[in-house]
């Protein structure tokens, strides 16, 4: 059976071709500002948000596109006035997250194989409607992206000239926490919840050994993003494995490759 | 003259911290060329940050071109270049990509970019030497080099005042003595304000006009010539 016969399976492509490019896109600014691991903090808020949503009956992914946006905008907030460092931040709702989504999860009495899905990923149990909402905010996203692009680029590059020249530097990184946010949110379904934070950042290191300017290094990683979703997938259906982890061991193996790689290449230009 | 930058005895310290600064005094007219100068720890820093309205002094006021320095309306026209270690050189972008990003506040943040910005932003590149390598990557560059981009930065969004927080932090004597040099060239060409903040000031001796020493107050604020021996940096040895 071709792998696209399969309705699952194109809904898993659909839905896979907006994570695989919207992460990396998303990603690049928060590597940029040495905030790679603010995914995984985020990742274990949105675990409380789908536990919410067990508990609540209501969506699970709608739940955790609010936990995961919140925990975002937290970490941002307690990192900017300074109450806490950034790593400390980051600690709080890490373990907040997880310690709230076990006693959620007990709560609702949900642990059980779908919860697994959306910790490790599952291309057997995203849905059309599914696809629909990560289609929108996966657009609006990008959207946002290419609206504020300059100002992210110019926080990115310098934050403290950019606040000096009176760029509204809080409201962007508030946009950038929330962006991530809704991208956990969106991509849970198919790489996992513990996954997630990879994808945002492992193409972009690979990208970033080989792009010559900013923009370059985005798109190479969003292409590198949404070619480890693909050929993740593809492995996944045909290896019967978790779609999560070889979409990241993909990812993975791109950013070794290229750090391996980029002493010879740069010999060569 | 207009007053670029005015401290009217400005107090500041850190909550629940000792006195940074007490009862300061400065005034920097427009087109000066000033270091502000002392020991690590002895406010110079403090003092710029209340300058430019990113701290609130405990007392005492501060204003940049003649509005409250935290409520100023069009921060663009401050050029700022941060420390070295600040400044995303590890980043894959381009010369052109980081002289861009200063261009950014002054045309507004929605706003697409017109010929006027890419005619600033073409100029600050070749003001400073590096219109040949506008699409090499920002981590290609010398040391050097890569401070002059930043420059560049700076100076695309046409600043009146143009702000340099340690800038020679651990670069060598000689790439100090040529930075020194270029920013004497800059002040001559452009007439633009620079405040210069740095515990090594050797570098722009020769040619700034005054020389600000801070030691929790202003301890000297004078021409350079005035300087008291021991004041000088010993770094730096000018015929």
């Amino acid at each position: 059976m071709f792998i696209l016969d399969a309705d699952f399976m194109q809904i898993a492509f659909a839905t896979g071709a907006v994570v695989g490019v919207l992460a990396p896109a998303v990603g690049f600014f928060l590597v940029q500002r040495q905030m790679s691991l603010i995914g995984d903090g985020i990742g274990h808020a949105a675990f409380a948000g789908v536990a919410a949503g067990y508990l609540l009956d209501v969506s699970p992914v709608g739940a955790a596109l609010v936990a995961a946006t919140l925990a975002a905008v937290g970490v941002e907030w307690l990192r900017s006035r300074h109450r806490a460092a950034g790593d400390q931040a980051l600690a709080l709702v890490f373990y907040t997250g997880i310690a709230a989504g076990v006693v959620l999860v007990s709560a609702a009495g949900a642990l059980n194989a779908n919860l697994f899905s959306f910790l490790f990923g599952s291309i057997l149990t995203v849905t059309w409607s599914d696809f629909t909402l990560v289609a929108i905010l996966g657009a609006v996203g990008l959207g946002i992206i290419a609206l504020l692009y300059r100002g992210l680029v110019a926080v990115a590059l310098d934050e403290e000239g950019a606040r000096v020249s009176g760029l509204p530097i809080g409201l962007l990184n508030v946009v950038l926490a929330a962006l991530a946010g809704i991208t956990i949110a969106v991509s849970m379904r198919i790489v996992g919840i513990l996954l997630i934070a990879a994808l945002m950042v492992l193409p972009v290191i690979a990208a970033g050994r080989v792009g010559t300017s900013i923009r370059s290094t985005i798109l190479l990683s969003m292409g590198i993003g949404l070619l480890s979703v693909t050929a993740g997938l593809t492995i996944s259906y045909y290896g019967n494995l978790a779609p999560g982890g070889a979409i990241v061991l993909l990812a993975a193996g791109f950013a070794v490759a290229a750090v391996a790689g980029a002493p010879f290449l740069n010999r060569t230009r | 003259m207009q007053l670029a930058v005015e401290l009217e005895k400005v107090s500041f310290a850190y909550p629940g911290g000792p006195e940074v600064l007490g009862r300061v005094d400065l005034n920097i007219h427009a087109g000066e060329f000033v270091t502000i100068a002392g020991p690590n720890g002895g406010g110079k820093t403090t003092l710029l940050r209340v300058a430019l309205g990113l701290e609130e002094p405990v007392s005492g006021t501060a204003r940049l071109f003649g509005e409250p320095a935290d409520r100023v309306r069009d921060r663009y026209r401050i050029g700022y270049l941060a420390q070295r270690t600040r400044l995303g050189i590890d980043a894959p972008a381009s010369v052109g990509e980081v002289v861009t990003s200063g261009r950014v506040a002054r045309r507004g943040l929605l706003k697409p970019f017109g010929r006027a910005d890419r005619d600033a932003i073409a100029e600050a590149i070749a003001r400073v030497g590096l219109e040949d390598q506008a699409s090499t990557p920002i981590q290609r560059l010398s040391g050097g080099q890569q401070q002059r981009a930043f420059i560049a930065k700076a100076l695309a969004g046409e600043p009146e005042l143009l702000v340099l927080d340690e800038p020679t932090a651990g670069v060598d004597v000689d790439a100090q003595e040529a930075f020194g040099a270029f920013l004497g060239e800059l002040h001559q060409a452009l007439g633009v304000t620079i405040l210069y903040v740095s515990h090594e000031f050797g570098a722009v001796e020769r040619f700034v006009e005054r020389v600000v020493l801070v030691r929790g107050g202003i301890v000297f604020d004078g021409p350079p010539a005035e300087l008291p021996a021991h004041w000088h940096d010993p770094s730096h040895v000018h015929p």
